[in-house]
């Protein structure tokens, strides 16, 4: 069975390279492109873990983070963190709601890869 | 008289110790010669004295004489000298006399005592003179502190405003007041003053509890034995600005052998206006996260698409769209430092550091400078001599002197004067002129981009560069009707320092009354003002000028001068002096009598807004007017238009005048001011007419207290009880 992934990012031009990536490392890959998207897709497809950009509309990648960590349901889904909030205060925030890991953009592909992998055979474990 | 008869009672104690001894001899004589001798014998010897007895008692009377006689010098010699020499020593220990002690003719013992007295009185005279000295030099000390440290703090580019516990003001520098000045909320009016000024109270300005708070932390510190114990706040004023505080104790002094380190007496207060500095680090913060922040996205995209281009096995289609994207993003990259520099270009350029200076007296340094370096003669014309420059002088003049020079080298001019004015509220006008031949564009921009050298001496700088470290222009004109030509300088004028140029043409005294130590020892009396001494209470001496004499018929105030008494002092740097638009005609009867015509009226605030911006300025002392009914009658009718009540003590001139002098004819102000031999200037303008009040006030202080008048209450029951208070005005 093919691991699912969910990537939530508003802007295309991110949007088309993160599918790209997630897909050729043999990943099944959905896309939301708001906050309430996400977590819509989040509790229909149950992915292993989503990619999470915090400025969304419609709900912070914050708030994505809070309600899924509150929901039985989805609570263990792997919370990647992708922004370009860049400040500790953010990077703590981040993790502060639930986030398993943060990245701050601009990111090397090959590091998001090598982090999804782990990430996800820690959550295997 | 008394000497006297204490030499008769010594010639009567001579006499009767001759007696007496003359007695005891005959007595015994008789007795003892009488007791050998037979009947028959006594009787042939009494009949042989018997018939003498006479010349016995004669011989008798020869020897009281003569002791009586011998008494005189023993008298003068032992006995007076001794009595008179106390007296003296007694004056000597009571009083302040300076007399050498000598009893002539007295004995060798007197004579030394009469020495020794000498001697101690010499002592201590020399004692009261080293005291007095001491007192003298300790009190010179003091004062030259007291000036030194005004002259230091009034030079500080810092704001500093010294209180004691209270919070009431003893000391500020002209920092400080430029500083409250804008912090008014009245700036035209009062000018700060209503906010800072001595005895005035900090709270004004700041919240009490956040002056305790500070205080508290302060002490805290102090307790736990930090040896530099500060406090710092911030705080919004109520014109919006942002004001932060730094608080340094002033400690009383120790008491000798005293374990406790010596109590707070007050604190001083070094204030910064940082909105704009706040505004401009908000700014920076802004754009430097806009940066940052919106860049990271971009970049984030486009690092991506660029990774996925590596990727061998991408389709055409797909390798054209990741293309796209990268294009995309590098062109919205692009627009955005677009953005972010035309923001900053203005904010963020660094400023160079300008002096302000006095237009005339860069004119003056300009015209020294070329004269010595290129030998023109220099002239100025049509100088305005009130402009206050924002500049970097040193630059400015040189660049001043290195264009006379090519003027004097290149087209032979032999003389240039200098000429100044406003060209509007932000800049000036700095003319270097010359007559004869005009010059074309070309060589004047050569001249501007050339290396400024002059006399020897070469900068770095072009004129340009010299323009734009002023944020100013720089051209060439010519005047062909005066066939003239000039290069015209812009800079920008100062505006704090024209504002504190007008508050200097106000003072007439040369050292402006910063500071009043004396109100460190002044504390809030829990009395009612009745009870308060009239020399330690704070006055608002006030007089107006009004349209005519009728305030119910119409008749409305134009002008409102003021001063401050505080502490026996007249703080002329603190006055109130504003014109009024009355919203009426001016009576030209009126106007010989204030001297104020429609047209300085016009554009002047109406009284809704001077009334209460006057009314903080006199809160918290009391108001002394020269026929203070009048005035007080115009104020109370204001009371309902503008919601303001004046319902502190009033004092009078006029009455209390009349309670120390009152057979004089006339308490009129000139008349008063004449007895005091007062002289007066401005008279007839309100501020004026004020300042004489004030004067006259300070003079009828001390001859109320000779009349037992001291405090406010008895001055005000001794002026309700003069004549004059019971004309009805």
């Amino acid at each position: 069975m093919t691991t699912r992934i969910l990537i939530a990012d508003d802007e295309p031009n991110i949007l088309i390279s993160l599918q790209y990536l997630m897909k050729r490392e043999g990943y099944e890959v959905h896309v939301a492109r708001d906050g309430q998207e996400a977590l819509d897709m989040l509790r229909a497809v149950q992915p292993a873990l989503v990619l999470l950009d915090v400025m969304m509309p419609k709900k912070t990648g914050f708030e994505v983070c809070q309600e899924l960590r509150a929901d039985e349901a989805i609570r263990a889904t792997r919370v990647l963190m992708l922004t370009a909030k860049g400040r500790d205060t953010d990077v703590a925030k981040g993790l502060g709601v639930g986030a398993d890991a943060y990245m701050t953009k601009p990111f090397s592909t090959k590091d998001l890869v090598q982090k999804v992998r782990e990430m996800l055979v820690a959550g295997a474990a | 008289m008394r000497r006297d008869r204490r030499l008769l009672q010594t010639m009567a104690a001579a006499a009767a110790a001759a007696l007496a001894l003359l007695a005891l001899w005959a007595g015994g004589a008789v007795g003892l010669v009488g007791a050998t001798l037979s009947e028959e014998e006594r009787r042939v010897l009494a009949d042989l004295l018997g018939p003498r007895l006479p010349l016995l008692v004669m011989v008798a009377l020869a020897a009281i004489g003569a002791a009586v006689a011998a008494a005189q010098p023993l008298y003068r010699r032992w006995i007076a000298p001794p009595g008179r020499l106390l007296e003296q020593a007694r004056v000597l220990a009571s009083t302040d006399t300076l007399r050498e002690l000598r009893p002539d003719g007295a004995s060798r013992d007197v004579m030394g005592l009469a020495q020794l007295i000498n001697d101690l009185v010499g002592q201590r005279e020399q004692f009261k003179r080293d005291i007095a000295e001491q007192v003298a030099q300790a009190s010179r000390n003091i004062e030259q502190e007291r000036n030194r440290l005004a002259a230091l703090m009034s030079e500080l580019t810092q704001s500093v405003v010294v209180c004691n516990l209270d919070g009431r003001i003893l000391l500020y520098n002209n920092r400080a007041r430029l500083q409250f000045r804008a912090l008014s909320d009245a700036p035209t009016l009062a000018g700060g003053s209503e906010l800072i000024g001595l005895g005035r109270s900090i709270y004004a300005v700041f919240d009490r509890r956040l002056v305790a708070h500070a205080l508290d932390s302060v002490q805290q510190r102090l307790q736990r034995g930090v040896a530099n114990p500060s406090a710092q706040f911030v705080t919004t004023t109520r014109s919006g600005q942002l004001l932060r505080a730094q608080m340094a104790p002033v400690r009383g002094v120790a008491e000798e052998g005293a374990d406790a380190p010596p109590p707070i007496s007050g604190f001083v207060l070094m204030l910064d206006n940082i909105t704009r500095e706040f505004e401009q680090e908000s700014a920076r913060e802004r754009l430097l996260h806009g940066l940052t922040e919106g860049s990271r996205g971009s970049l984030a995209n486009l690092r991506s698409a660029l990774e996925m281009l590596d990727d061998e096995g991408l389709g055409p289609e797909l390798r054209e769209r990741f293309i796209g994207v990268a294009r995309d993003e590098a062109q919205a990259m692009s627009r955005r430092i677009d953005e972010v520099a035309a923001q900053t270009s203005e904010g963020l350029a660094t400023r160079w550091p300008l002096e302000e200076m006095l237009g005339a007296d860069l004119v003056q340094a300009a015209q020294r400078r070329i004269e010595a370096l290129t030998g023109l003669r220099t002239g100025q014309h049509e100088l305005d001599e009130s402009l206050w420059l924002k500049l970097d002088s040193f630059a400015l003049l040189q660049a001043l002197a290195y264009l006379a020079q090519r003027l004097r080298d290149e087209i032979d001019v032999r003389s240039v004067h200098l000429r100044l004015s406003a060209a509007d509220a932000q800049r000036a006008r700095l003319d270097l002129v010359w007559s004869g031949r005009p010059m074309s564009t070309e060589t004047v921009i050569n001249w501007e981009r050339d290396p400024i050298s002059a006399g020897g001496e070469t900068s770095s700088l072009t004129v340009r560069d010299v323009v734009q470290r002023h944020s100013g222009e720089f051209w060439f004109e010519t005047d062909r009707t005066r066939h003239q030509a000039f290069f015209r300088f812009l800079l920008p004028l100062a505006q704090a320092a024209r504002e504190d140029a007008d508050a200097a043409f106000l003072r007439s005294d040369s050292r402006p009354e910063y500071y009043d130590f004396d109100l460190f020892a002044r504390s809030e009396s829990s009395h009612a003002l009745d009870d308060r001494r009239l020399v330690e209470l704070a006055y608002t001496v006030f007089d107006t000028e009004t349209t005519g004499l009728d305030p119910a018929g119409g008749d409305e105030i134009i002008q409102i001068g003021a001063t401050r008494l505080v502490n026996g002092k007249l703080l002329r740097s603190e006055s109130f002096d504003q014109l009024i638009d009355p919203r009426r005609t001016i009576p030209a009867a009126s106007i010989p009598i204030h001297g104020i015509t429609p047209d300085m009226v016009e554009g002047k605030p109406n009284i809704d807004e001077v009334l209460p911006a006057f009314f903080r300025y006199a809160q918290d002392t009391v108001l002394v007017a020269h026929n203070a009914a009048f005035d007080m009658r115009f104020l109370q009718l204001k009371e309902a238009a503008t919601g303001v009540r004046f319902e502190q003590p009033v004092l009078d001139t006029l009455l209390l005048s009349a309670v120390v002098h009152p057979n004089q004819e006339s308490h009129r102000l000139e008349a008063i001011a004449e007895r005091f031999d007062i002289t007066v200037i401005g008279r007839h303008t309100a501020l004026g007419d004020a300042m004489v009040t004030a004067e006259v006030f300070q003079k009828l202080i001390p001859l109320l207290a000779e009349k037992g008048i001291h405090t406010l209450g008895q001055a005000r029951e001794a002026a309700q009880q003069t004549y004059y208070a019971r004309i009805k005005y």
